[in-house]
């Protein structure tokens, strides 16, 4: 049981803290939800790249550092402690540079993730169908054998970032009588710009266009765009849906550095007795998770593989996410209905939490069945 | 960085485990509640020979420690068997006896398992005051050894606990003792025995809900049921953490949020448990109800939330 960080990791971390003082924006950018805002976070990950700040732990020759999980962790609560902006190129990061390391090329690799690392190109996701949200394996939109490649047809949506982003990646039915549901997939990237591709923005709660609907009609993807065999896309998409659910999507700095905001804002207002417990309780939960996550960390680098656990980090992240912002907005008062307050932009994320990624009530399945070994029932 | 227990602590909690599920402890603990406490002296005898109570003291004193990590690995499995007697206090008294001359005088005794310490509460009372050999009450002039029980016995709504109020007076043993640090290592065991008391009541309420049947289908098919259960799983997972994270650091507030958050989840365990199991679960004689009311006794015994609370907000984590 040790918790202290490397003398090399504590370097990093005084290296990131410097070039962060330095460079994080002084006042907020505006939403990453916003075509300006969109923009100006797009320049910011230039910023980073440019110093080889924005994908630490991928290789250092598509644009990393080749840190590890210890050292990843210290950047991301460096990171989120200095207050930078949130990261258009989630999307890409977290989900496809992963099963890209896992399943693609080698050519994938070289031609995807360093535009993918200064933001040249920002990726969205294309998960979802009108029909197939939690039952994902329900999709419909279908991949049709062409000449050199495949021709996508059919509707994608709750596209995050798909507005304003270039790409993106998803599932398609490439072989509509495969025996099983989850069988005949292919996981496949295509361009948001392609012909066939119309791309309908989606107002989130508070009006800003944080995803799109996708219409594709008769879209060519070249074969070099196909991840891993077709027909074998379940199989690469769940892969990385631990990722999604798990450790490098929400990394505990978030949290650490929201709480300690919190706990700011709850001195600021007077110490009120009202949301005394609520404070302390995020200042612990969140410390929780990071503990959490250092032990999932310390089994990873061990040789283990994060299995049906990430449900679990779903389910609590997402609901320390709310709880945090929501004691921030009874901490405002009357203000807290404002929407351009401090914390509403937040407020409104977190409420898609236990949304996305898997429904919390589809992540209670897993624990309970994969975790608990209770059987299967209906839904 | 490496946040895991290594092969040897997991061994031990495995042995420790083995040894515990062989004795068979409700039958220990019902005895023990009525005040008869041979089968549990001898229950407490076979842990201190496996260490454990050795792990709060120092070797020159006949203990093994300090050892805070193995000391919580050993309190999860104490409070996964629902053990009784004052097993938390006897820790704090190695911690509060730990100077010499007072240290010579107790603590290889203790380390041994030849003496049961308790440790008067704030609110005056001593878990198993009758059955303990070393009486501790804190007093504003210093650290008090009582010379017994004073008064009836009240009983706890956990019956393994045994409440006395200490005869005042005795012998004044030091003007100074080491209270926070002593607190500090009874919360830490506190929090350990908790989060093995949620543990237990979870898998004794997989193992009910997946034979028994209702409707024609075992009700842990049910989504209701299935929901609860994945909560205190997540919930007993989350303090886990907490728990060794404390226990590497010693922090006073690090140990009240561990403590805090263990009791939580086993608390909410427990109505969990008790909620599933239906009305066999509210019954005395079915051996759940040992555990369901630790997880509640064991909420406030040495700092209430709230308390724990302060401590965080005051200090950080």
């Amino acid at each position: 049981m040790d918790l202290t960080h490397s003398p090399a990791d504590e370097e990093f971390r005084a290296e990131a803290r410097a070039w962060l003082r330095a460079h994080v924006p002084r006042t907020p950018l505006p939403s990453l939800e916003t075509e300006e805002g969109f923009a100006a976070h797009r320049s910011w990950e230039a910023e980073l790249a440019a110093d080889r700040w924005s994908v630490v732990s991928w290789p250092e020759r598509f644009g990393g550092r080749d840190a590890g999980l210890p050292r990843w962790l210290v950047f991301e609560e460096e990171y989120w402690a200095a207050g930078a902006p949130g990261r258009v190129g989630q999307n890409g990061v977290s989900l496809l540079a992963p099963t890209l390391f896992e399943h693609g090329t080698e050519e994938q690799r070289a031609r995807v993730l360093p535009p993918m690392a200064t933001g040249e190109v920002v990726w969205a996701q294309a998960w979802s169908e009108p029909e197939a949200g939690s039952d994902l394996a329900a999709l419909t939109s279908r991949a049709v054998r062409a000449d050199g490649g495949w021709r996508l047809r059919g509707q994608k949506t709750w596209s995050s970032r798909a507005a304003f982003a270039d790409r993106a990646f998803g599932l398609f039915r490439s072989d509509p009588a495969a025996a099983e549901p989850h069988q005949g997939l292919t996981y496949l990237m295509f361009d948001l710009r392609a012909p066939g591709v119309t791309v309908r923005p989606i107002g989130r709660l508070d009006g800003r266009p944080a995803f799109a609907e996708l219409f594709l009609d008769d879209v060519f993807v070249p074969d070099e765009d196909v991840i891993g065999a077709p027909g074998d896309g379940w199989r690469i998409a769940m892969s990385a849906a631990g990722n999604e659910r798990g450790l490098t999507l929400r990394s505990p700095g978030r949290f650490l550095a929201s709480a300690a905001r919190l706990r700011d804002l709850w001195r600021a207002q007077g110490s009120p007795e009202h949301a005394r417990a609520r404070v302390a309780d995020a200042l612990i939960a969140a410390r929780a998770y990071q503990l959490f996550t250092y032990s999932a960390a310390s089994r990873v680098l061990d040789g283990a593989r994060l299995g049906p656990e990430s449900s679990m980090n779903k389910v609590f992240w997402s609901e320390l996410d709310l709880a945090l912002h929501e004691t921030a907005l009874d901490l405002l008062g009357a203000e807290g209905e404002l929407a351009d307050g401090a914390w509403s932009e937040g407020y409104v994320f977190s409420l898609a939490g236990p949304i996305y990624a898997g429904t919390n009530e589809i992540q209670r399945d897993i624990v309970a069945e994969r975790l608990l070994g209770l059987p299967k029932g209906r839904r | 960085m490496r946040f895991l227990l290594d092969a040897e602590q997991r061994s031990f909690a495995e042995s420790l485990r083995a040894m515990l599920t062989a004795a068979g402890t409700p039958a220990v603990i019902r005895d023990w509640g009525r005040g008869e406490h041979a089968g549990g002296r001898a229950l407490w005898a076979r842990i201190a020979e496996a260490g454990v109570f050795g792990l709060a003291v120092p070797e020159e004193y006949g203990g093994l420690g300090p050892h805070p990590v193995e000391l919580a690995v050993a309190f999860v499995e104490l409070g996964r068997h629902a053990v009784p007697g004052p097993l938390a206090e006897t820790v704090g008294a190695a911690v509060l006896l730990g100077e010499p001359p007072l240290a010579e005088r107790f603590l290889p005794a203790l380390a041994a398992g030849k003496d049961l310490a308790t440790v008067a509460a704030p609110c005056g009372h001593a878990v198993d005051g009758d059955a303990a050999s070393v009486r501790l009450a804190p007093a504003p002039e210093g650290l008090y050894l009582s010379t017994a029980a004073a008064g009836p016995v009240r009983r706890s709504l956990d019956p393994a606990r045994r409440l006395a109020r200490l005869a005042p007076g005795g012998e004044l043993l030091t003007p100074r003792p080491p209270y926070a640090e002593a607190l500090t290592w009874i919360r830490l065991a506190t929090a350990a025995q908790a989060l093995g008391v949620g543990l237990a009541l979870l898998d004794r309420t997989v193992a009910h809900v997946r034979q028994r049947t209702q409707f024609g289908v075992c009700v842990g098919s049910f989504q209701a049921v299935k929901h609860r259960l994945a909560d205190a799983k997540t919930a007993l997972e989350f303090a886990r953490p907490l728990l060794f994270g404390a226990a590497v650091s010693l922090r006073p507030a690090e140990v009240a949020a561990a403590e805090l958050t263990a009791c939580e989840a086993a608390y909410s365990t427990a109505r969990t448990a008790l909620h599933l199991h239906g009305a066999i679960g509210y019954t005395a004689e079915y051996d759940l109800s040992l555990w369901l009311t630790k997880a509640r006794a064991l909420r406030s015994a040495w700092g209430t939330p709230e308390e724990c609370r302060d401590l965080v907000l005051a200090e950080g984590l």
